[in-house]
Parts: C-alpha cells; structure tokens; sequence
C-alpha cells in the first residue's frame, strides 16, 4: 500500500492523472488529522467537537512565521505542532472536568473562540484569509529534486503518525486509554492518574492536528478562519466514524472514501450533498461499527475494542 | 450611547432570545425525554423560512404563510420521525450525530432543488413595515415588535401546557426520569413524537417568523443551532424553563456585545486594535458565557433530571 502511494506520482503522468497527485495528498493530510480524532475519540472515548480549531492554529503558525520572515518548513510545521498542542493542553486542561454532551459543546466553544480570534487577526487576514504566494523550504538536499517531494514528505509523515498511534494504541498507556473509555471510575479506583492520562492524549491529537494544520496551510498555499468552522470539526468527526471508531485503518479510511466520493460526485452534479447524507444514514444503521469493520469482519481479523 | 439606544438594543436582545428559545424548547424536549443530539432541528427552522417566504410571496397574506410554513414542517418532521428518528432513540449519542448530520446534508440538497441556491429576499408584511413610537423619540420597527410579542405568547402557551395538562405532565415525567415513567405506564414513544413535532412546529415559528429580517439560505439551519445548542447546555438539558431563562441571557449577551463591546473598546484602545477585536469579543461572548456557567453549574442553571 505504502509503495503504491509512494510510486503515486511517478505513475500518474502516465495515465493522466497529473491532477490527483494533489488530491491524494490532500486525503493524506486529512488523514493525518483524523488519525489523531479517532485516538482521542475512539481509545480514549473523549467525543471533541473543536479539532478543526486545533488545525486552525497549525495553519495559522505557519502564516505568523511567514509573516515573521522565517521559510523554513521544518520550522514551521514543527512549530505549528508545538503551538497546537499548547493550546490543547490549556483546552484539554479545563474541558476535561466535564463529560457527555457537556464536554462536546465545550470543546465546540474553544473552537469557536478561535474562530473568532483568527477573524479579528487583520495582519494575516481577518475574514479573507492569508495566502502564502511562496512554497516554504524544504531543506538543502530536498529542494528542487522533484516536483513531487512535498507529496512524498507528506507521505512520509502520515506513515509515521500511523506508526506512531497504532504502536501507542497497543502500549501500556493504549489499553490505560481504553481501560477509561470503557469504565473510568474503575480506573480511578485501580490508581491510574486519570485526568492526567486523559490530558495527555488529548494534547498529543492536538499536536499532531495541528501538524496537519501546518501541511495543509503549505498544501492550499491559503488559510483561512473557515478551516476552523465547527462543521469542519463536524466533518471530520463524520469521516472518523464513517471509516471506525477505534480501528486503526478507519479514519484513513472514512478519509479515503468521504473525500473521493465528494471529489467525484462533484463532477457529475451540483447536489452531491445528499448522496453522502444517504451513506451516513445507511452506514448508521447497516455498519453501525463503521466502514472498517465490513473489511474486518471478511478478512477475520479482530478489532481493537 | 443614550438611554434610547440601550432600550433599543435590549428589545433586539429579547426579541433574538425569544426567537433562540422557540428553537431550542424543541431541542431542548427532544435531548430531555429521548436523549436523541437532533443536529438536523436547524434543518426544520430553515424549512419553516423557506415555506413561509415562499407561500408569502405567492399569497401575499403574512397571516396564511405562517401557518402553512408550521403545518408542512411538522408533516415533514412527522415523516422524518416515523422514518429515522425514532429508530436512534437508544442509540449512541455520536451515532445520533451522525446520522442527522447526514439529514442536514440531504435537506441542504433538497432546498437547492425546490428553491435554487441564491438567497430569498423574505418581505415584512406591508402593515408592520413601519415604525411604531413607543414613546417620546422612540421609534421602533413594529414588526419586531410582533416578533417579541409572539415569542412572549408561544412561551405562556408552551408554559402552561407543559405544566397545566395532562401531556405535559407526561412530558415532565418523560424528561425527568424515562424509565421510571415506563414503569408507572406511560406510552413514552407516543409523546416522544408528540414532543417532536411539537419542536419542529416551533422551529418552523421561529424560522417563518425570522425569514423577513434574516437572511433565507441554505445553511441557515446550521447557523442558528450552534446558538440553540448553547441555550440548552446553559439551561440545563431538558428544562423548557432553563431553555426559556438561557435563550433571554444569550439573546441579550449577545445583542449587547454587537452593540456596546465595540464603542466601549474604543474608548480604551487604539483605533485600529478595538476595530478588530471588537467584533471577535461579540461572537466569543455567548460562549464565555456558557463556560463561565458550566464552571459554576456542570448541569446547567436548571437541571431538569434529579
């Protein structure tokens, strides 16, 4: 799977498929984002409506050091990473005292106050958004090889947030994560330092959202506070559960499907809404464990429950 | 800033708070008894603006499109309920959102297919389009005036009913305690579909009511709901009362951040700084607002289960 992707662009030309290099690397992005959604959501239970806002932040570092005069793109996802999970940490920090329905609408107002924060930012563009004309730089040895490096650097750094999340899942502090999910009073009763572990994992998805946020501000060249709007934090809720909640390969997957089902619905008609709204609908009820668990179910491999 | 003006803001506020509330007495009822997160209720305000705009248009009379806009919403929503919603009652908070979010996708579409992707220029009924003198150099729009009015009217009605008859005893049962009320044999299912198109007839109100001094889009449900989503959480989820109470609060919080947050910037900071982070401290407001009451009351001002 990983070479196929990686020979992607190479291929492409070939048949004429110049356009959906970018495309894929887009799926990739968001990828790397609901990746990060599903570990919270999905292992740790936390149902946060306001990842979008921690892109948003992502994107937005990268434009505060553009604008600062830096062009270093290590630089600037990096520190796109750092800021985001900052910010989740001080979220996470105050939302995690409340639970249910009361911590999804908390996490929803963080995001909006973002929002609103990135609308009043006039030096990166308020309302209109901030392009960034110049691609940033990608290193000495990296820079001018191919076209397509900045597909395979994505590349790359989704496979390691992959990695890294589905070997953080199966390690000790993964199965503490479900052990909450699952019962979070008999956890607190075993000892287990609760609100510090929840913490963390939330910080952690926040980081590495807001590294999608980076990725993607260089991907649109463009940011804007819509990337922050809480129907895309709705979104990429939807994409998670519609590929699996807790499966490893389900928010890549709900990803993969939701966006290639928008990119060509969208050639052949204007009202390419609802025949998504019809998936979510029969999904819910003839795949309520998600699009991942029909590949599971067939191939007999257990999922991470 | 003078008295008139701040009079003048306070009556927006209300009239705004009353509307929210229309919208989330329904949402608010829906999450009580049936524990069911109906992202789609935006969908049915967006329905009740369109039927209205549309029926006003054709008919010229403002008194028939009212209540056709509610009649057809709550046939649709009876559909919508028999069809969908009845069937995620027990189901997963999160599976609920997910299947309504795909409801607000296919009503998105549907509206685009009746009635175009470009707005619709809604019309004030001719005999409220102008003023009225509340008093000496108080002039105000008459048919805000109506709006505060019929909020005031459905509120006392939604009041009495759910407090003074036999349904809404069964409601209070319902969204205090589910089971219990199952036990002492009461049909929760019947009134969990009265109660919903109970909602959605309050929705299309308040979306028939606000089609002539808001914009009618596609999306104009999922504007408002966030808000109505607010109202509730601050509320206290199931309490008509606290739905009541918040829906005032927020309407006025955030009425007033819109109109004094920016002039009272100004006077303290530079010119350049308050123009922008005026208006970004008005849209925060109702969200403070929220946090600042679930740190002091996790539940809400009202809680209705106990």
């Amino acid at each position: 799977m990983l070479a196929l992707l990686a020979a992607f662009p190479l291929i492409a030309p070939a048949l004429g498929f110049e356009y959906y290099v970018g495309f894929v690397r887009r799926v990739l992005i968001v990828a790397i984002a609901a990746t990060s959604l599903n570990f919270i959501l999905g292992y740790g239970g936390m149902a946060a409506l306001g990842h979008a806002g921690f892109i948003g932040v992502g994107a937005y570092t990268v434009v505060a050091l553009v604008e600062a005069g830096f062009s270093s793109a290590w630089l600037a996802w990096g520190s796109a990473a750092v800021a985001a999970g900052l910010a989740a940490a001080a979220i996470g920090a105050v939302s995690l005292r409340t639970r249910g329905v009361y911590f999804i609408m908390i996490t929803l107002a963080f995001a909006q106050m973002l929002y609103y924060l990135a609308v009043s930012l006039r030096t990166y563009g308020g309302d209109d958004g901030y392009g960034l004309y110049t691609p940033l730089a990608l290193g000495v040895w990296l820079d001018g090889a191919h076209a397509q490096v900045f597909y395979w650097v994505v590349l790359a750094i989704a496979a390691a947030v992959f990695a890294l999340f589905s070997r953080v899942a199966h390690s000790r502090y993964g199965h503490a994560l479900r052990g909450i999910r699952d019962n979070e009073t008999r956890m607190v009763a075993l000892g287990y330092p609760v609100y510090g572990l929840k913490l963390a994992g939330f910080a952690a998805a926040g980081a590495v959202a807001g590294l999608a946020g980076g990725l993607l501000a260089s991907h649109n060249a463009f940011v804007s506070p819509g990337m922050m709007h809480w129907t895309q934090s709705a979104l990429l809720l939807v994409m998670v559960m519609l590929g699996g909640l807790g499966r490893r390969w389900g928010a890549a997957l709900g990803v993969a499907l939701w966006l290639t089902l928008e990119e060509v619905l969208k050639q052949y008609t204007d009202y390419w809404h609802w025949p998504l709204g019809l998936l979510l609908v029969l999904v819910v009820f003839h795949a309520p464990q998600g699009v991942a668990a029909l590949f599971e179910r067939r191939g007999g491999k257990g999922a991470v429950r | 800033m003078d008295a008139i003006f701040v009079f003048e803001q306070l009556l927006n506020g209300m009239g705004y708070g009353l509307m929210l509330f229309l919208i989330a007495a329904g949402l608010t009822l829906v999450f009580g008894i049936m524990d069911t997160m109906n992202l789609a209720h935006g969908s049915l305000y967006m329905a009740g603006a369109y039927v209205a705009a549309r029926v006003h248009e054709a008919s010229g009379s403002f008194a028939l499109a009212v209540p056709v806009a509610v009649g057809v919403t709550v046939a649709v929503a009876a559909v919508l309920e028999v069809l969908l919603i009845r069937r995620l009652y027990r189901r997963d908070h999160l599976v609920q959102v997910l299947a309504t979010f795909g409801i607000i996708l296919i009503a998105d579409d549907v509206v685009k297919a009746i009635w175009g992707v470009a707005p619709l220029l809604a019309s004030t009924p001719a005999a409220l389009a102008g003023p009225v003198q509340l008093a000496e150099g108080l002039p105000y729009p008459s048919y805000r005036l109506l709006l505060i009015g019929a909020g005031l009217a459905v509120a006392l009605g939604l009041y009495l009913l759910v407090n003074n008859t036999r349904i809404g005893m069964l409601v209070r049962a319902g969204a205090s305690n589910r089971q219990m009320a199952e036990f002492m044999g009461v049909r929760v299912g019947a009134v969990f579909a009265f109660v919903f198109a109970l909602g959605a007839g309050l929705a299309a109100l308040a979306g028939a009511l606000m089609a002539p001094i808001s914009a009618v889009q596609i999306g104009m449900g999922e504007g408002i709901l966030i808000p109505a989503l607010v109202v509730i959480v601050i509320g206290g989820i199931g309490s008509v009362r606290g739905a009541f109470v918040a829906a005032l609060l927020v309407g006025l919080v955030d009425t007033a951040g819109r109109a004094f947050l920016p002039p009272a910037l100004r006077a303290v900071l530079p010119p350049a700084v308050a123009a922008d982070l005026g208006p970004a401290l008005a849209g925060i407001a109702m969200y403070v607002l929220m946090a600042a009451v679930l740190t002091l009351k996790p539940a809400g001002l009202f809680p209705a289960r106990g």
